[in-house]
């Protein structure tokens, strides 16, 4: 009996990927991965005025705009804009361990000459993070990325470059949609799916020239 | 194609503003079953789980292992499994079984049963279902309180009123997290000046929001998060083990404890492992159980989005909700997250917990205009207030909340505006300026409210960490400052902490702190004339709505 439902459950799934193919529904495998075995892997900084920014693993490879359709060329620059304008010094590290935000942030932190990270997924949620806050804390924390505009990256930037100069730093004002989730938490959800599936087990993060 | 005016209308309509997909079981987008759902089995050799549905023990993941080791009755499983599921699910629905012989079935089965026996069950078999098996008599209610500006002035005059609105739980969070000490001591405070006795909560990153427990500035939490795939607790660098730590942190302390968990977030984290989401959390609840919490927080809570979008979503929530009950878990059946722009849809979802009653029917009622709400919204706001009161009418059906009248509200909003005035200044906090608690007085949310100098809390509340202040100076602060009564009830909030009464399941206080649970007030419905009714002086109380046509008027 075991036997026979094994192979029903084998037939089921072959059943279901081929009618998944038809409707044209994307099917990322192992081998369409980034190859990232040649890439520099990311280390710890030492320029105290460092701010380091750590993006999602699909970032610009699998996933080029934001849930709200932002180039994230524009967001990184806007970014990097940000901390320039406060006088420190952005690095962009792609982090390729995790997709969770918060974690994703700690490890820019914590690679941060400064002790001072930013964490941005491919969808646009963003977080300012320190490296010696418990990962799901955070210094500010932007959960609702369909609200994110370029201008509010800017502030991003300048707000990460404030903390590393010691300032006391009013927090970017908080944006709220009551109406954020029924209009985009499956889209999110797709999102992180493509992006999750870009982890890399071997390598936790990269240099990465954005 | 020339369009059809009526397809132009309907497409107007909010609920095709809302997202739907198609069943995808290979990414978790299944409610109630996924073909890759495990069979149902267990096998016992001497006293131990040895194969927990259709894994055997060699092969367990850790949330298989904990759920064998820790959750499973082997003395009751065998006799329980052997029971076909669909007899069970009659069992469950029939008045004539008391809900003791059914808890006492469902300590014996496993996860892939449990998601099995709910699948048999229709809404309406399910609401039968919550209605008998819901732990504590009396249903309850929870508010969210927030605001946008993570004002504690405001804080305080929404808790005060929520708590004279009905509530019996309030839950707070933060938009900037370093503002959590503030948010608790507010909430604390404005709580016991609406109504003595109701438990608050400030969710918060964990360590924080411990920290915050033990200092007596709260009185309960709900956000501990577990999982239905080993892969996603593992991503959270979390196992079902720690959370089992965390949970006895909090006892040990005298702070009521559920976890949270719900449909969606497997998918959401991108890590379902083709399962349904029915079968993942029944995973979830088990776990629960396991770690010794009292209760839970679930019914998709806030992936609520993901899943109404798929087929018998909404009836895979309530399902969800049932399965904690038939675990003896305390159930608070979320309806806290905005997940359509459908009027009747936000409401229909809502009626599967309202009429049945849960021990609390939100995990979160918006207790503030829905822009206000720093969870991203929730299914009613408090724009919903006289709606639900009048629904409650209606149907004479107790869903915790009370009609209440201006000048009482406005009375209770000053004094805990006034009473949160008084605290900072004795503790040497920052400035809450007497125009600031006007405002806030007869605010609606925090755009009729004035801004604080956000900088400077924050280097406030900072100071209040790290001076060690704890509920305690609260009520001293409180009782110095000529705020007797409330200090009184502080004080009264943080005894309870030292008798832990209220850790029994689905446990709540009344206003002379005396504890209704399931344990001293057990559902006891079977059938017609037994169980809760609403009737005498809560019935009157649910009665009397402010705009009624008087005869004398004409």
């Amino acid at each position: 009996m075991k036997y026979n439902e094994e192979v029903i459950e084998e037939v089921v799934a072959q059943v279901i990927k081929e009618v998944m193919k038809q409707r044209g529904v994307e099917q990322t495998t192992q081998s369409k991965k980034e190859d990232y075995s040649d890439a520099k892997v990311a280390t710890k900084g030492t320029d105290p005025k460092e701010v380091v920014i750590g993006v999602g693993p699909g970032f610009q490879t699998k996933i080029h705009r934001t849930i709200n359709g932002l180039d994230l060329q524009q967001v990184i620059d806007e970014v990097k804009a940000g901390i320039e304008e406060e006088g420190m010094h952005p690095r962009v590290v792609k982090i390729l361990k995790t997709s969770d935000v918060c974690f994703m942030g700690l490890e820019a932190a914590k690679l941060s000459g400064s002790g001072i990270g930013i964490g941005i997924q491919s969808k646009g949620t963003t977080v300012i993070h320190q490296k010696d806050l418990y990962p799901l804390s955070n210094l500010e924390l932007f959960p609702q990325a369909p609200l994110m505009t370029l201008e509010t990256y800017r502030k991003v930037g300048k707000n990460s470059a404030k903390y590393v100069k010691g300032e006391r730093v009013t927090p970017i004002t908080v944006e709220n949609d009551p109406m954020t989730r029924p209009k985009y938490q499956v889209k999110a959800a797709l999102m992180h799916i493509k992006e999750t599936e870009c982890l890399d087990e071997k390598i936790p993060y990269i240099e990465w020239n954005a | 194609m020339k369009r059809s005016k009526r397809f132009e209308t309907l497409a107007e309509r909010p609920v095709n503003k809302d997202g739907f997909i198609e069943e995808w079981p290979e990414m978790g987008f299944a409610a109630m079953h996924s073909p890759y759902d495990p069979k149902p089995s267990i096998k016992i050799q001497n006293g131990k789980v040895m194969e927990l549905d259709g894994v055997p023990r060699e092969k367990f993941d850790f949330i298989d292992q904990f759920i064998a080791d820790y959750v499973i009755r082997p003395d009751r499983a065998e006799k329980s499994m052997a029971m076909d599921s669909l007899e069970i699910a009659r069992k469950i629905v029939d008045i004539n079984v008391p809900r003791k012989e059914i808890l006492k079935i469902c300590s014996g089965i496993t996860p892939a049963k449990l998601a099995e026996i709910i699948c048999h069950m229709n809404v309406v078999e399910l609401m039968m279902a919550m209605q008998k098996m819901r732990a504590r008599k009396m249903p309850g209610n929870q508010a969210h309180v927030t605001n946008l500006k993570d004002d504690p002035v405001q804080l305080a005059a929404d808790a005060a009123e929520c708590a004279l609105r009905g509530f019996s739980e309030e839950e707070t969070t933060m938009g900037v997290a370093r503002y959590a000490p503030f948010s608790a001591m507010a909430l604390l405070i404005g709580s016991q000046v609406g109504r003595r006795g109701v438990l608050t909560q400030c969710s918060a990153e964990e360590a924080t929001e411990l920290e915050l427990g033990i200092r007596g500035l709260t009185t309960y939490a709900e956000t501990l998060s577990v999982y239905g795939t080993e892969q996603v607790f593992v991503d959270g660098d979390d196992t079902p083990y720690s959370k089992s730590f965390l949970n006895a942190a909090y006892a040990s302390r005298g702070l009521k404890v559920r976890f949270t968990s719900g449909a969606g977030s497997e998918v959401l984290m991108g890590q379902a492992e083709k399962k349904s989401m029915l079968y993942l959390e029944c995973r979830c609840l088990f776990v629960t159980k396991g770690a010794g919490a009292q209760g839970t927080q679930n019914g998709s809570v806030s992936c609520i989005g993901i899943a109404a979008s798929v087929p018998a979503g909404l009836r895979e929530v309530l399902g969800e909700n049932v399965a904690a009950t038939l675990l003896g878990l305390e159930c608070c059946s979320s309806n806290d997250q905005s997940f359509s722009h459908s009027p009747m849809r936000r409401t229909a979802r809502t009626m599967l917990q309202f009429f049945p009653g849960t021990d609390y029917i939100f995990s979160g009622y918006a207790g503030e205009d829905n822009y206000d709400n720093l969870f991203a919204g929730s299914n009613f706001d408090a724009n919903d207030f006289d709606d639900y009161n009048i629904m409650q009418r209606d149907m004479q059906v107790d869903g915790g909340l009370r009609p209440v009248r201006e000048e009482e509200v406005i009375a209770v909003r000053r004094k805990a505006a006034k009473a949160v005035q008084v605290v900072f200044k004795r503790l040497g906090l920052s400035e809450v300026t007497d125009e600031q608690v006007e405002a806030v007085v007869y605010a609606h949310g925090s755009k009729d409210t004035l801004s604080r100098d956000v900088a400077g809390d924050l280097v406030a509340a900072e100071d209040m960490m790290k001076r060690g202040i704890t509920g305690i100076d609260v009520v001293r602060a409180l009782a110095e400052g000529g705020f007797e009564d409330v200090a009184d009830s502080v004080l009264n909030m943080l005894k309870q902490r030292v008798v832990g009464d209220y850790l029994q399941t689905s446990a709540i206080l009344d206003e002379n702190f005396k504890v209704l649970s399931g344990v001293n007030t057990p559902n006891d419905y079977m059938g017609p004339g037994t169980g809760y009714r609403v009737e005498g002086k809560r019935w009157d109380e649910i009665k009397a709505v402010d705009n009624l046509i008087r005869p004398e008027d004409f």
